[in-house]
Order: C-alpha cells, then sequence, then structure tokens
C-alpha cells in the first residue's frame, strides 16, 4: 500500500514547476502527437522510417545536454566525447563478443555505463575543483577534440582491440546492430520498423523519466544551484555532488545516442567527436530552448530535419546557417526559438487586450 | 659534448612548445582576462592572420610586413565582431561563448567556401643550422624570440600606457572606471581587437610552418585552452608561467612519445590542475598576495 502511494507520488513529479506542460490539454496532446509518431510508418516507406530513427537517435544527447547546460547551468561542450566514447566502445564490444544471446544489448548496458563512468571520473576533477561555467565548457571542449585525435591517429593493425580493429580516421565499421533475442529467430535491429518502435519507446520513457527526475528534490536543487549556487550552498547542499549527479545522467544519455548511432549505421568515425560535431548538439538545444526539456525535444528535431535539407539542397551552406542561426539566437531569443515564439505571440494578444 | 648535444636539443623542444603555448593563448588570455569572455572564434582569428598573411606574401610583401598584416587584419576583424555580436551581450558572458562558436562555424565553412579546401603555403623561410650532428630550423628560434617579444611588449603597454592604465582601471572596478569619465565601451572594444590581432600575429607567425586550411584554427584550440586554464585570468602571472610549466610537460611527452602524446599529457595536467587550483596560478598568487 506505502509502495503504492510512493509510486503514485513520483508519477505526479511528471508535471511541475520545472516543466512546461500541464493538464488534460497537455497530456492530450502529448498522446495525439505520440499516436501520429506510431503511426507514422504506415505512410511512410522504409527509408523515411529508418530517417526518423537517426533523427530520434540524437534526441537523448540534446535531452542531456538540456539536464546538464539548461537545468544544472554549467556549460559542457562536450557531449560528443562521451557519444564517441560510447559508441566505440559499443563496436569494439559487439565485434568481440557477437550478436547472440542478447550480447549486444548487454553491449549497449556497458557502452553507456562505461561513458557514464568516464564521465563521473572527470566530473569529478571538474566539479570538485569548483571551477565555473567557462572552464568547464572549455576543459569538456579540449577532452573532445583531443579523444577525436586520438582515435584518428589509430590506423594500422596495431591499434585493435581483440578483433575490433579501430582503423582511424576512417572509423570503424562492421559491427552488428542491436539484437534482440526472439524464440524463433532473433529480431535484429535494421534501421526499419522494429527499431523505429524501438528507439520511439525509448525516447519516450527517457522524457517521462527526465520530466520526473527534474520535477523531483533533485531537479529542483539543479535549477536552484543554475539560479545561484551560492544561495543553494548556503542551504545546505553539497553542490558539486548535485552537478555532478546531474553531468553524469546527461553525458550517459550522449552515450546512449552514441551507441543508437553505431547500432543504426553499423560505423563510427573520429569526426563525431570533432569541433563541428561537438558545435551541433549546442545550436540544437540552444535553439530549441535549453531550459525546458519539451521546447529542447522539438527544437532539437526542427533544428535536426532543417539542417538536413539544408545539408541535401545545398550542402555547403548548411553549417553557414547552423551558425547563424546560434548567433541570432543568442541575440533575439535567449531562451530558444520555441519561448521566444510563445513569448511573441503572448505579447501580441496583450497589446490586443489593451485596446 | 653529448650531454650537452642532448640538453641544447630539449631546450629547443621547450622553447619551441613555449613558443607555441604564449602565441596561441595570448589572445585568448588578454580578452578572458580583460573580459571574462572566452573567444571560441580564437581559432578562426587565427586562421585569419595566416590566411591574409600569406595572401600578402603571395602579393610580393615581405614576410615581417606580411605577418603585421595579418595580425592587423585579424584585428580589425575582432573589433566589428565585438560591436556586432559581443557588446549586445556584455550582461550574460556565458551566452558570448555560445555566440562566438557561432561566429567560429559561419567563418569556417565560410572560408571553405569562398576560398576552397586549402591555401598554397609560402615555406619555412631561412633554413635551418646544425648542431652536434641535428639540424634544426631557424624560424623555430625566431618564433622562440617573437614569442617572449609579445609578452614584453604586452607588458609594456599594460603597464607604461595610458590605454593600459585605463584598461586596468576597467578590469578592476568597471562602474568606477565609467563614473571616472573611462569610456569602457571603447576599452572593451580595443581590448577585443587587442586579443584578435594577437591570434593573427599567432596566425601569421605560423602561417610559414602549417598547411593553410579552413579548420587549422582549431589546432590551436586545445592548446589555447588549457594554457588560460592553468594560467588563469593574468597574462603576466598566469599565462606566461603556465607556457613554461606546460611546455616542459609538452617537450618532454613529444620527445618521448611524439606529438599526440605531448597534448594528452597536457590534458590530464590541466584536469589535474584544475581540481588542485581552481583560478589558475595567476588566481593563486594574487590571493596569496591579497
Amino acid at each position: 500500500m506505502a509502495e503504492q502511494s510512493r509510486l503514485r507520488a513520483a508519477l505526479r513529479l511528471v508535471e511541475g514547476p520545472q516543466t512546461i506542460g500541464r493538464g488534460p490539454r497537455f497530456w492530450a496532446g502529448f498522446l495525439v502527437v505520440l499516436a501520429c509518431a506510431c503511426a507514422y510508418p504506415m505512410f511512410a516507406d522504409s527509408y523515411d522510417v529508418g530517417n526518423n530513427v537517426y533523427f530520434f537517435n540524437w534526441l537523448f544527447m540534446a535531452m542531456g545536454l538540456s539536464l546538464i547546460w539548461g537545468y544544472g547551468g554549467s556549460l559542457s561542450f562536450g557531449q560528443t566525447a562521451f557519444f564517441g566514447v560510447a559508441g566505440y566502445c559499443y563496436g569494439v564490444l559487439t565485434i568481440n563478443l557477437g550478436d547472440a544471446y542478447g550480447l549486444t544489448l548487454l553491449s549497449l548496458v556497458l557502452a553507456v555505463g562505461f561513458s557514464a563512468v568516464f564521465a563521473a571520473v572527470l566530473g569529478y576533477f571538474l566539479f570538485f575543483g569548483r571551477i565555473n561555467g567557462v572552464f568547464l565548457g572549455i576543459v569538456s571542449l579540449s577532452v573532445t577534440l583531443v579523444l577525436e585525435r586520438f582515435m584518428a591517429q589509430t590506423a594500422g593493425p596495431q591499434w585493435a582491440i581483440g578483433s575490433a580493429r579501430l582503423n582511424g580516421f576512417n572509423g570503424m565499421g562492421g559491427m552488428p546492430s542491436l539484437t534482440i533475442p526472439w524464440p524463433g529467430g532473433d529480431i535484429v535491429l535494421f534501421p526499419d520498423l522494429p527499431l523505429y518502435y524501438l528507439t520511439l519507446a525509448l525516447l519516450v520513457v527517457v522524457y517521462l523519466a527526465l520530466r520526473m527526475l527534474v520535477n523531483s528534490r533533485f531537479g529542483n536543487v539543479l535549477v536552484a544551484i543554475r539560479e545561484n549556487p551560492q544561495r543553494a550552498e548556503m542551504l545546505g547542499y553539497d553542490i558539486r555532488k548535485f552537478q555532478l549527479g546531474g553531468f553524469v545522467i546527461g553525458s550517459a544519455l550522449a552515450g546512449l545516442s552514441g551507441v543508437l548511432y553505431t547500432s543504426w549505421g553499423n560505423y563510427i568515425t573520429p569526426a563525431s567527436m570533432g569541433m563541428t560535431a561537438a558545435a551541433l548538439p549546442i545550436v540544437w538545444v540552444a535553439v530549441g530552448g535549453r531550459s525546458d526539456l519539451t521546447t529542447t525535444l522539438v527544437g532539437t528535431l526542427a533544428v535536426l530535419i532543417v539542417f538536413q535539407m539544408l545539408t541535401i539542397h545545398g550542402s555547403q551552406y548548411a553549417l553557414v546557417v547552423m551558425g547563424i542561426l546560434l548567433v541570432l539566437t543568442v541575440l533575439v531569443a535567449p531562451r530558444g526559438i520555441v519561448m521566444g515564439i510563445v513569448d511573441a505571440a503572448g505579447r501580441l494578444t496583450r497589446r490586443k487586450e489593451v485596446r | 659534448m653529448d650531454i650537452f648535444n642532448l640538453i641544447f636539443s630539449f631546450l629547443y623542444q621547450f622553447g619551441d612548445a613555449f613558443a607555441f603555448l604564449v602565441l596561441s593563448a595570448c589572445g585568448l588570455a588578454v580578452i578572458f582576462g580583460m573580459m571574462g569572455v572566452i573567444n571560441l572564434a580564437h581559432g578562426e582569428f587565427i586562421m585569419c592572420g595566416a590566411y591574409v598573411s600569406t595572401s600578402a606574401v603571395h602579393a610580393g610583401l615581405p614576410l615581417p610586413l606580411a605577418i603585421v598584416a595579418g595580425a592587423v587584419a585579424a584585428g580589425i576583424a575582432g573589433m566589428i565582431v565585438e560591436l556586432l555580436v559581443i557588446r549586445p551581450l556584455y550582461q550574460r558572458p556565458l551566452d558570448t561563448i555560445v555566440a562566438t562558436w557561432g561566429i567560429s562555424m559561419i567563418v569556417t565553412q565560410g572560408t571553405l567556401i569562398v576560398l576552397g579546401p586549402s591555401m598554397q603555403g609560402v615555406g619555412t623561410p631561412f633554413g635551418s643550422f646544425t648542431m652536434g650532428g641535428y639540424s634544426y630550423s631557424v624560424y623555430r628560434v625566431i618564433l622562440m624570440i617573437a614569442a617572449i617579444g609579445t609578452l614584453a611588449l604586452l607588458w609594456l603597454m599594460f603597464t607604461r600606457t595610458r590605454f593600459g592604465l585605463l584598461s586596468r582601471a576597467t578590469i578592476q572596478v568597471p562602474h568606477v572606471a565609467e563614473a571616472m569619465g573611462v569610456n569602457t565601451n571603447l576599452i572593451y572594444s580595443v581590448t577585443f581587437g587587442l586579443g584578435a590581432g594577437l591570434a593573427g600575429l599567432a596566425g601569421g607567425l605560423y602561417a610559414p610552418t602549417m598547411t593553410l586550411v579552413p579548420t587549422m584554427g582549431a589546432s590551436f584550440m586545445v592548446e589555447a585552452f588549457v594554457t588560460v586554464v592553468v594560467g588563469g585570468a593574468d597574462i603576466f602571472l598566469g599565462t606566461a608561467p603556465a607556457a613554461a610549466i606546460l611546455g616542459v610537460i609538452k617537450a618532454a611527452l613529444t620527445g618521448w612519445q611524439g606529438q599526440l602524446a605531448g597534448q594528452i599529457g597536457l590534458l590530464i595536467a590541466v584536469i589535474i590542475v584544475i581540481r588542485i587550483l581552481p583560478r589558475g596560478i595567476s588566481g593563486k598568487i594574487l590571493k596569496e598576495r591579497a
């Protein structure tokens, strides 16, 4: 009985002061969007479905960055480091272990766990050294740049872990996709229907879990630290532990993105940790509106789709447009485009009321 | 004699690493120390300096003048960026970092579109000299002298000129400086231009030794970042000693295991230093003095 009420209390945290959207109208909208997402594969060909999975893969990293940057106020510019580490880790594990008996799922868990441990070690030095936001950003960026350069020089047969060749600049390929053991034949998750539904389900679970997390005591303290670290500390919270906790969770989500991406394309390269790759999550999250999970999600998806369309139609200008978008967002709509539109609409309607 | 050669070789390696760290970091350090802004487009100002000075050499200008031209061009570009993007964001320093990253993306990709994937370099001048069976590049020695000269000039500028006085007043207490009639906006603008110009100088100086590609700025970034993080906010008490210490680490590791080991060593050193001295060397020194 007590457990049931505790569960209900936890579920109630899905709405709260730290997240936009509450009440039946929001959740009705949420269900409509979810239903559309579920029905989508019926109206699209399998290429588009696979391509959508590609978009979904990045959303985990974006939500993790929203937690670290938007809610926790720590600028981490090196989320791609955890993305790449987990991706390579998954590749090395699955090439060595194979895809039988659900070992790919074990590899997924291990790879995400490894990136979380890496984040914990790095975060220990950064947060327990009490460095301020600026330095956190540039140290994490340096980490991802050095990792990129390290992986780029691992060409040659001496760079192999077990039977997995790291392959330097060209990147590692040939790892098996995620495979679910099933009586009567394993289900291999190629970029098609089963993977689409699995990733969508994972996305919904992570989104709802993060909503509960940021509305819980932990999330409230994290926001308090963002607003005023000294005050949070004076109130008796060890801010270093909360920041580290947020950083590890967010980085593990970046790792999850890395694993899903590697499994999706059977491919991971050092460039996924480079300067450009590191900049893109910042663009998605800043443009979408970093201080809320829902706006991050919507904004990231929108920017990803626009970016892909630009890459197809005017490949070389895509990055320039992303840069301009980032600068304009910071200058004009610091809370992100979604909130910027909401604010502007609010201002318009208020003006009408005055008249 | 062998010992002497070994020592000379290590000193040369150290000087080379020191010069690279000082030159690539001082522009970033000036802007960070004065304005608390980390300029993520730093690498692109370096690239700008390198491209302009190389084009100037191709156009027939002698190398020293071309390098100055590169520095000036980067400085002017910096002042324009300050006016358009940085000035509206003074109240939100963390957003400035994100905005400068946007500029970095625009410039890198824009250069690739306009000028193509690479530019013809000019080749390292002055040849080499031999010492105990090993040959060393003369130009690298000139770079070491340039690094020390740059530090000396900056020191003179900040301690002996009116601009230096006003700018130091502006760092310490901006409101009071403003109340005393200092045009702080102008000071910030000139400082940002100075930082960008120093980045351009680094680009111009290193242009003859590197391949000119639009992403070349990124190869300076890690070194510049770690030096500024270890050094803290003050150029003379921070950047210079930090570059000296990191120079030893980098030279030793590079000599032992190669370029990449040097870089990884720098990064690990920085992460450990942050745990012990969160405000860098200059933060430590200034705290003890106060």
